[in-house]
């Protein structure tokens, strides 16, 4: 098999960060290439550079042509690299919703003048595509009616209908269930022995080794490991990834105590479904994980709403340690010992061009400690930022700079510290280790069991069923807006319960 | 070429922008006073002298930069919680119109008390023009841009009517125009025989004392959270509407206080033209200030000197004061490219051999 692709020697510098060095990599004709990395090891950089949204600092780039021998690729025009038959499939879907499957497929392929669409032939090339992949979606439905599998087919389909020889996928599963996830996979090792290639960048060790041929390791912007997929393993991979043993977190055995948050038929009507609980009861007890497993976009984020005190249920009640938390209000809810790890830290979590010592006082602003008499103690505030920095090992500009400068990991730890720093009673962790590296990840999840050894009950709500399966003591899956206890530990049994498709 | 933002601002960057922006501006601006027929050089000297030729000229230009003051604070406070009030025109009229209601006589209260009783009432009425279209906001979407702009129409037809009307001065010889404040309630004037009053005073210590406000307490910590991120201030537990309600009344106060300052600091009574729209030049001056609450004060004494320079330089050199107008919306465009080169730089690269896009 002939080559398709030769990244040579791309290196790029961001300021200080030093993002891609002199990464060489090589693509065959047909073959599923595994990019893996620990976030902020330069995979996404690296992909950006092949398809021209970055230009690389050195290096260069050869494609192969239509008649497959290499050519050197003009870097930094996106518009160049679709037309070398490269395409790219961003983990965040960039679909437009009003429109329906088949528009936004050749939106951008048509003449941006013409007196008549020509769909009939544009039609017959999507099924011709269609059937040889196995890629089957709705294409006459507006996108925003669409579930997250069916528009992650159409975006690849959007790619294959500009005849892309070399597909470039971000995170495909991220959003999928495990059952979604192997499908999507069989349809790409179908496209594979079309003669489609194929990068994924992942950071899932279970999908890489069972459906890539060749794995690429990254580690801080270098390429630290090139493996034949059936001649490794697990452990190999992730030693390469972190460049060392990553010890993962000791989970005591504990007796649950007494109940700490009760929701009794809770309901939330969102905007669709999706956004909806449905006369939802759950029980949290002190001493214990309970972790709710599903697809994301399944109700958890009412759920999460709910907790965090965005939302107030139209009927039903909330308890916690028994008394009922009336109109809930984010106050009342850290008020009452909640503590809370948003799901999107950058958004919710953090303001982001406010320093780090301010957002770690946001959420106690009334208290004596930071303020006398509505003014605020500057030199208290910049010391307590200092300490927790410290002890929660939040390391970055300081903590006098804005907290957008902070990596997500460190990001992630500083919610924590805020969070950790008050000994919530309930703690709600909504994708806690979602986009953190193996470090940070193992970090979250050692401070999520010490709280449950300290006797706080804690609301995990992850899409990572490998962090449910390690972390919980109980686990419930959310489908439709409903709440179903798991009696299983089985991954397939709780992947169908993840599709609504088991009684 | 292409753009790529900035990992990291410099201090420096932030302070020589601005200045250097003005110097922009002031480059730009001498292509139309060329076209004017006027020597450059001996225009920007007549502009230069026209502001800091005489103490009583600095003090023209001071009495100028009062309002903006005011105006400028108005809409950097507010902006800085992301409430785009473009009322301060509206605000500052019904500032204006409560001082002379209360000021000329309705009240028969001793000066020292009156004086006081006069800037409170006007602030008042400015924080009600504002806190009408913030509660629109609040309560049912309305966007305050929309609302607060078209209500500087309405309170200005509101005061021509009252001119024309209740308040028209009886002694007035039939212009529309407010009977005068009395004569103890007017603030003091800071040098004599010139315009310049202790408005000006005022509007420094406003100035402190939001930055002050914003800066140093729990309420600006707020302000700024609702501004910077208001999804992730809610989720803190701050209580977003309350604060935006607040900041709303302290900047209608402050428009109103522009308009207490004109009226009671230098004109003495109330007319429809009071304000040469003193309310939308705050809002430059507030960009232009980078929506610093100290820099409103720096930002107003930049525009009124153009202002007062240019209007005396027109006058020496016989062309028209428009070209005052032209400099400072010249300036506020210079300065908005300025902060996008602070956030952006440019870096220039070739294209490559063989590049056909």
């Amino acid at each position: 098999m002939g080559k398709v692709l030769a990244l040579k020697g791309l290196s790029k510098r961001f300021g200080s960060v030093q993002a891609n060095e002199a990464i060489d990599l090589d693509l065959n004709k047909g073959e599923v290439l595994a990019l893996l990395g620990e976030n902020g090891s330069g995979k996404t950089t690296l992909m950006n550079m092949l398809f021209g949204h970055y230009l690389p600092d050195t290096g260069s780039i050869d494609v192969a042509d239509r008649q497959g021998s290499l050519q050197p690729l003009t870097l930094g025009h996106p518009q160049i690299s679709l037309t070398k038959g490269i395409g790219m499939v961003h983990q965040h879907f960039t679909l437009a919703e009003n429109l329906n499957a088949l528009d936004n497929i050749v939106l951008g392929t048509e003449p941006l003048i013409s007196f008549k669409r020509n769909t009939g032939s544009a039609l017959k090339k999507l099924e011709k595509i269609m059937h040889e992949t196995g890629l089957f979606a709705p294409l006459d439905v507006s996108v925003g009616k669409l579930s997250v599998g069916e528009r992650q087919r159409i975006e690849i389909l959007k790619a294959l209908y500009r005849d892309v020889r070399i597909l470039v996928l971000d995170e495909p599963t991220a959003v999928l269930t495990p059952q979604e996830a192997d499908d999507l996979f069989d349809n790409i090792n179908t496209m594979a022995k079309s003669g489609l290639s194929v990068i994924f960048i992942s950071h899932k060790l279970r999908e890489v080794l069972s459906f890539s041929q060749r794995i690429v390791v990254l580690r801080q912007g270098k390429k630290v490991g090139e493996l034949v997929t059936n001649k490794t393993n697990e452990s190999e991979i992730a030693h390469l990834m972190v460049g060392g043993g990553v010890k993962s977190a000791e989970r005591e055995t504990c007796t649950p105590g007494k109940a700490v948050l009760q929701l009794n038929q809770v309901s939330i009507t969102g905007r669709s479904k999706r956004d909806s609980l449905f006369d939802q009861s759950l029980e949290a007890r002190a001493h214990e994980i309970l972790g709710i497993a599903g697809v994301s976009g399944n109700g958890q984020a009412a759920l999460a709403s709910l907790i965090a005190g965005l939302e107030v249920p139209e009927n039903g009640s909330i308890l916690i340690d028994s008394s009922e938390i009336e109109k809930p209000t984010p106050k009342k809810m850290i008020g009452a010992g909640v503590g809370r790890i948003p799901e999107d830290r950058h958004h919710e979590g953090i303001i982001g061009t406010m320093n780090l010592a301010d957002n770690l006082i946001i959420e106690k602003l009334d208290d004596q400690e930071i303020q006398n008499f509505g003014i605020l103690k500057r030199s208290k505030i910049k010391t307590n930022a200092a300490h927790l920095c410290e002890s929660y090992d939040v390391r970055g500009p300081g903590v006098d700079a804005e907290a957008r400068l902070f990596s997500g990991g460190n990001i992630q730890k500083m919610i924590l510290a805020r969070v950790f720093e008050q000994n919530p009673k309930l703690i709600l962790a909504n994708q806690p280790t979602r986009g953190l590296d193996m470090g940070a990840s193992a970090e979250v999840r050692r401070r999520l069991l010490d709280a449950r050894k300290n006797g706080a009950a804690i609301l995990l709500i992850s899409e990572d069923l490998d962090e449910v399966l390690a972390l919980s003591d109980r686990i419930l899956v959310m489908h439709d807006g409903n709440l179903i206890p798991a009696e299983t530990r089985d991954r397939a049994q709780i992947g169908l319960l993840m599709a609504g498709t088991a009684a | 070429m292409r753009i790529e933002p900035r990992s990291k601002v410099s201090k420096t960057l932030i302070i020589s922008v601005p200045i250097l922006s003005s110097f922009a501006a002031l480059l730009i601006a001498a292509i139309p006073i060329s076209f004017a027929g006027a020597n450059i050089l001996q225009a920007y000297q007549e502009m230069f002298f026209g502001v800091f030729g005489s103490v009583f000229s600095f003090s023209e230009m001071l009495t100028r930069a009062t309002p903006l003051i005011f105006t400028g604070l108005a809409a950097a406070l507010a902006f800085r919680a992301r409430l785009w009030n473009i009322g301060a025109e509206g605000q500052l009229y019904l500032g204006a119109l409560l001082s002379v209601v209360v000021g000329t006589g309705y009240f028969d209260l001793p000066p020292l008390l009156l004086t006081p009783v006069i800037i409170l009432c006007g602030a008042m009425a400015g924080a009600v023009g504002m806190a009408v279209p913030t509660f629109l906001k609040v309560r049912f979407g309305a966007d305050e841009v929309v609302t607060t702009l078209l209500l500087n129409f309405v309170i200005l037809i509101f005061i021509q009517m009252m001119l024309e009307g209740a308040l028209k001065d009886p002694m007035g010889l039939g212009w529309p125009q407010s009977s005068p404040i009395v004569e103890e309630a007017m603030l003091p004037k800071l040098l004599p025989r010139m315009r310049v009053h202790s408005g000006l005073i005022l509007a420094i210590v406003c100035a402190v004392f939001v930055h002050f406000m914003l800066s140093r307490t729990v309420w600006g910590f707020r302000v700024r959270a609702v501004g910077e991120n208001a999804v992730a201030a809610k989720y803190a537990g701050i209580p977003v509407h309350r604060s935006l309600f607040m900041v709303a009344i302290f900047s209608g106060a402050l428009a109103g206080l522009a308009g207490v300052s004109e009226v009671a600091g230098l004109k003495g009574y109330l007319t429809a033209d009071l304000s040469p729209g003193f309310g939308y030049t705050g809002i430059v001056v507030a960009m232009l200030a980078g929506l610093s609450p100290l820099g409103v004060v720096l930002a107003a004494i930049f525009i009124a000197s153009v202002f007062v320079g240019a209007d005396s330089m027109s006058r020496a050199m016989g062309v028209s004061s428009y070209l005052a107008d032209l400099v400072v919306a010249l300036s506020l465009l210079s300065v908005l490219v300025g902060g996008f080169a602070t956030r952006f730089r440019i870096v220039w690269s070739k294209r490559q051999p063989g590049d056909n896009g």
